[in-house]
């Protein structure tokens, strides 16, 4: 069924758990459909009186005290066996995971900043190893967001100022969609992150490289284009020239741009910088002032980078 | 109202004898303001439809093609909020509810007609402050969560106080309601000889009269959290977001029963008229209504169970919202036996009050993946929620709705309406409804949270065929009130009790002359005595 619904697999044992429960009551469900809908159709149709018929004498009745008991019964027993069930698979989903890898996250509009045990940060990417349970510690920034993973069939609000949890244990290796499923705002849907799950080779070769990657010598332009893509800033801005939640990076540089205070300002490195790190100092005409600081996500050295990429990009 | 005044109006036009704006604008008349709430409502649901198509045709998209997501959002808060608080809160109990306890109970009026009056313009006056919002259009959903709420740019204050007044006029019907029925029944109209409308009326008054007030204080806290910052949602100061949410569901979840409960009423009375027998389990379906109206007080929390509450609390909201089920099931299970040995006429409105059963079952039997705890996890804020209150809330309220107005079309304008197109509009609506809002469910499985301007393309498929469904649903509801502005004017003349109903509105002229009842009707049995021999009870 869940093939032919393009329904995403479990991608956890939990999940799997979660489906049990969903097709146990779709079971009860599809039980009541057709008592109740078969009954409802069959005599609507069956007791019919046509155009012209003469009216049928009806038989007066008014209630039936076997049958009215049957049926207050035997759904209360079902509805209890799905509450039952339902809370027992969310008691194993809620229960803290020993040994768990403790990653923060910190959601803003409209980004995911994750922070892995070493201090090591990633925007909007968080790999993670099979077999290996994790334990998220989950705060915001500003308004409330919701991280919703739907292969793991889990999602838990994240407000701010507190720090709500949620545990996951990766079966599978692969890519899964993070979505926001709290609304937050205009770039709500553009919040979009990715947990990709790898074996524990694959994991290691991975840590290891980005261990290198500081030192790693790359043209500064296309150290720029990954930061780019990995800090989430595509979320609100594009390279081909549209306009999205900001404007679009495509021949920003350089340029004159009108402000919203009705003054202009030339978009040269001191503006893109400021932009960056204060980015409500000066806002461009048109947009709304939601853009959140990447001050202290990225240096100063990653700043250069990514105006040298906007440099490239004419 | 005098008695001469009653006698100079012709046959035939009865309350609707008076012209000129000011006998309607200053009426006390209840069924006169009964219409006056309905256009209004009427107007604003198909204002709120506009705003729905707008979505569904920005959806057909995965990317921004009609509109920006800022237009987008704008648009989902305004269809939300224009169709629950200007549409189906006030709609039915105001609208037919006004127009309807009076001749039911046998009275002449409501017991405070003034404050009715009150009531409408109040709600006219939350209505004009609402529309000043527009200057900057909300973007927070209906639900208005905080933070979000506090920080906008939206004119969120302005919105509150409209609202404020809404529920303000909301409350005060419920209390002229609640008085009306304890009060004013005519002589012999015993609680249990009472209609099954009027059983779901008083029930939903309680929630107006308890309820409102909370929602009412709720706005004011938001609206001195932007104008002072006093901080009480605010955690930088000390507050707390999830306080907000508990206030709002606290009024919004017993309002779902506000919605649905006078359309249950409404089935309840159009069943056994056109099966010609009497309601199966009067009693039963008497005291669920008051069940689910005091048991929806307490399951508010299962909107709330991956928002950050206490695991504790998940699981015990998680099993009083199972207790609403049982209540619920009993009304459905009654309706169908009803049918049972039944000599049934499918007339336009019994058309539409067995789709009532039908969609609402569906709408129903969603309810557990989302009342069961681990199935919520999942489901919870992605399109299955979409799909499981557009089936409880317009395949149940809406289409209860409909029923009624079918059914009472020929008291209220004294016309038939034509049953050729009304049963076009009916299979039209049907299919597509089903287009629209089945999918919707097969969406939400497959992971899309609501609210999202855009999407990824697997969700493609999906929403496009959710939007064809929507155009069909569209053109059938144009078709139906097509019929309703035609047959206003152009109808057969209709009888006193075109359907042999035995309530007590069917005893007087269609339409009713403004005193309703030359004399107050005595009452000797309940009013389902079909295929019995003479009055009987319960």
């Amino acid at each position: 069924m869940n093939q032919l619904f393009d329904i995403p697999g479990a991608a956890s044992k939990i999940s799997g758990e979660v489906d049990s429960v969903f097709l146990y009551i779709l079971l009860v469900g599809l039980f009541f459909f057709v008592v109740t809908q078969g009954a409802l159709i069959y005599f609507a149709l069956r007791y019919r009186k046509k155009k012209g018929e003469p009216e049928r004498e009806t038989p007066y009745i008014t209630s039936n005290r076997a049958l009215e008991t049957i049926w207050i019964v035997i759904p209360s027993i079902l509805v209890l066996s799905i509450f039952y069930y339902g809370y027992t698979v969310y008691m194993k989903m809620q229960a803290p995971m020993p040994g768990a890898q403790e990653i923060g996250v910190v959601a803003k509009q409209w980004l995911w900043e994750f922070t892995y045990p070493d201090g090591r940060k990633a925007v909007n990417e968080l790999h993670v190893q099979t077999g290996k349970p994790v334990g998220l510690s989950m705060t915001s920034e500003d308004v409330i967001h919701s991280l919703y993973l739907p292969d793991f069939r889990i999602k838990q609000d994240i407000l701010p100022g507190r720090y709500t949890k949620m545990y996951l244990l990766p079966d599978r290796p692969g890519e899964y969609q993070i979505f926001c499923a709290e609304y937050c705002g205009q770039g709500h849907s553009l919040m979009l992150g990715k947990l990709i799950v790898m074996d524990a080779h694959e994991y290691a070769e991975w840590s290891g490289r980005q261990a290198g990657e500081s030192q790693a010598a790359m043209p500064p332009a296309r150290r720029g284009e990954e930061l780019v893509k990995n800090s989430g800033c595509l979320g609100c801005h594009t390279t081909d020239g549209s306009p999205r939640v900001g404007p679009s990076l495509k021949g920003l540089f350089g340029r004159r741009v009108e402000l919203s205070d009705g003054s202009s300002v030339t978009a040269d490195e001191d503006y893109l910088k400021e932009s960056m790190t204060d980015p409500g100092a000066k806002v461009v005409k048109g947009y709304a002032n939601v853009m959140p600081t990447f001050k202290g996500t990225l240096s100063d050295a990653d700043i250069t980078d990514i105006i040298s990429y906007m440099k490239t990009l004419k | 109202m005098s008695e001469e005044k009653a006698a100079q109006s012709g046959p035939g036009r009865g309350y609707l004898e008076e012209k000129g704006w000011r006998s309607w604008a200053y009426t006390l008349d209840h069924k006169r303001i009964g219409v006056m709430y309905l256009f209004t409502t009427l107007f604003f649901f198909l204002l709120g439809g506009v705003f729905g198509m707008l979505i569904r045709l920005e959806l057909l998209t995965p990317g921004p093609t009609f509109f920006s997501d800022q237009t987008y959002n704008e648009m989902f808060t305004m269809h939300g909020s224009m169709m629950i608080f200007l549409f189906i809160i006030p709609g039915i109990p105001s609208g037919l509810g006004n127009f309807l306890i009076p001749l039911m109970i046998g009275a002449r009026d409501v017991a405070f007609p003034r404050l009715n009056l009150a009531s409408y313009w109040l709600f006219i006056m939350g209505i004009i402050v609402i529309l000043f919002s527009l200057a900057h259009p909300m973007d927070t959903g209906w639900t208005f969560y905080t933070p979000y709420s506090a920080k906008t740019a939206a004119s969120v204050t302005v919105l509150s106080f409209g609202i404020f007044l809404v529920g303000m006029s909301s409350i005060l019907t419920g209390l002229n309601f609640i008085v009306t029925i304890h009060q004013l029944r005519a002589t012999g109209m015993s609680w249990l000889r009472m209609p099954l409308f009027i059983w779901s009326m008083y029930a939903t008054s309680i929630i107006q009269v308890v309820a409102t007030p909370v929602i009412g204080m709720t706005f004011i806290l938001l609206a001195m959290e932007r104008l002072f910052g006093i901080g009480l949602f605010d955690p930088d100061k000390g507050g707390d977001p999830l306080l907000f949410q508990h206030f709002f569901w606290f009024y919004s979840h017993p309002v779902v029963y506000v919605m649905i409960l006078p359309a249950m009423g409404a089935i309840s009375e159009i069943i056994p008229t056109f099966s010609r027998k009497p309601i199966f389990g009067y009693k039963a379906i008497a005291y669920s209504s008051i069940a689910i109206a005091l048991a929806g007080f307490l399951v508010w929390g299962h909107h709330m169970f991956v928002a950050g509450m206490s695991v504790y609390a998940d699981v015990i909201f998680s099993i009083l919202t199972f207790s609403v089920a049982i209540p619920t099931g009993v009304k459905v299970f009654n309706w169908i036996a009803t049918l049972y040995k039944g000599s049934i006429s499918l007339d336009s409105p019994m058309l539409y009050a067995l789709t009532f059963i039908f969609l609402f079952i569906v709408g129903g039997l969603t309810g557990p993946f989302l009342g069961s705890l681990a199935t919520d996890v999942h489901l919870t804020d992605t399109y299955f929620v979409v799909a499981h209150f557009h089936y409880t809330m317009m395949g149940g309220t809406v289409m209860g709705l409909f029923a009624g107005l079918h059914y009472w079309f020929p008291k209220l304008t004294g016309r038939m309406l034509d049953e050729r197109p009304a049963k076009t509009a009916w299979a039209i609506i049907v299919v597509g409804f089903n287009i629209t809002f089945f999918t919707m469910f097969i969406t939400g499985m497959q992971g899309m949270p609501r609210r999202f301007a855009e999407y990824p393309e697997k969700y493609q498929a999906g929403n496009v065929i959710s939007s064809i469904g929507a155009a069909i649903l569209a053109f059938g509801i144009l078709v139906m009130f097509y019929n309703y502005v035609r047959c206003m004017f152009r109808g057969a003349p209709a009888p006193a009790d075109p359907w042999r109903g035995k309530t007590l509105e069917w005893t007087v002229p269609s339409p009713p002359p403004t005193e309703n009842f030359e004399t107050i009707p005595t009452v000797t049995g309940w009013p389902y005595s079909y295929g019995g021999k003479g009055d009987g009870d319960a």
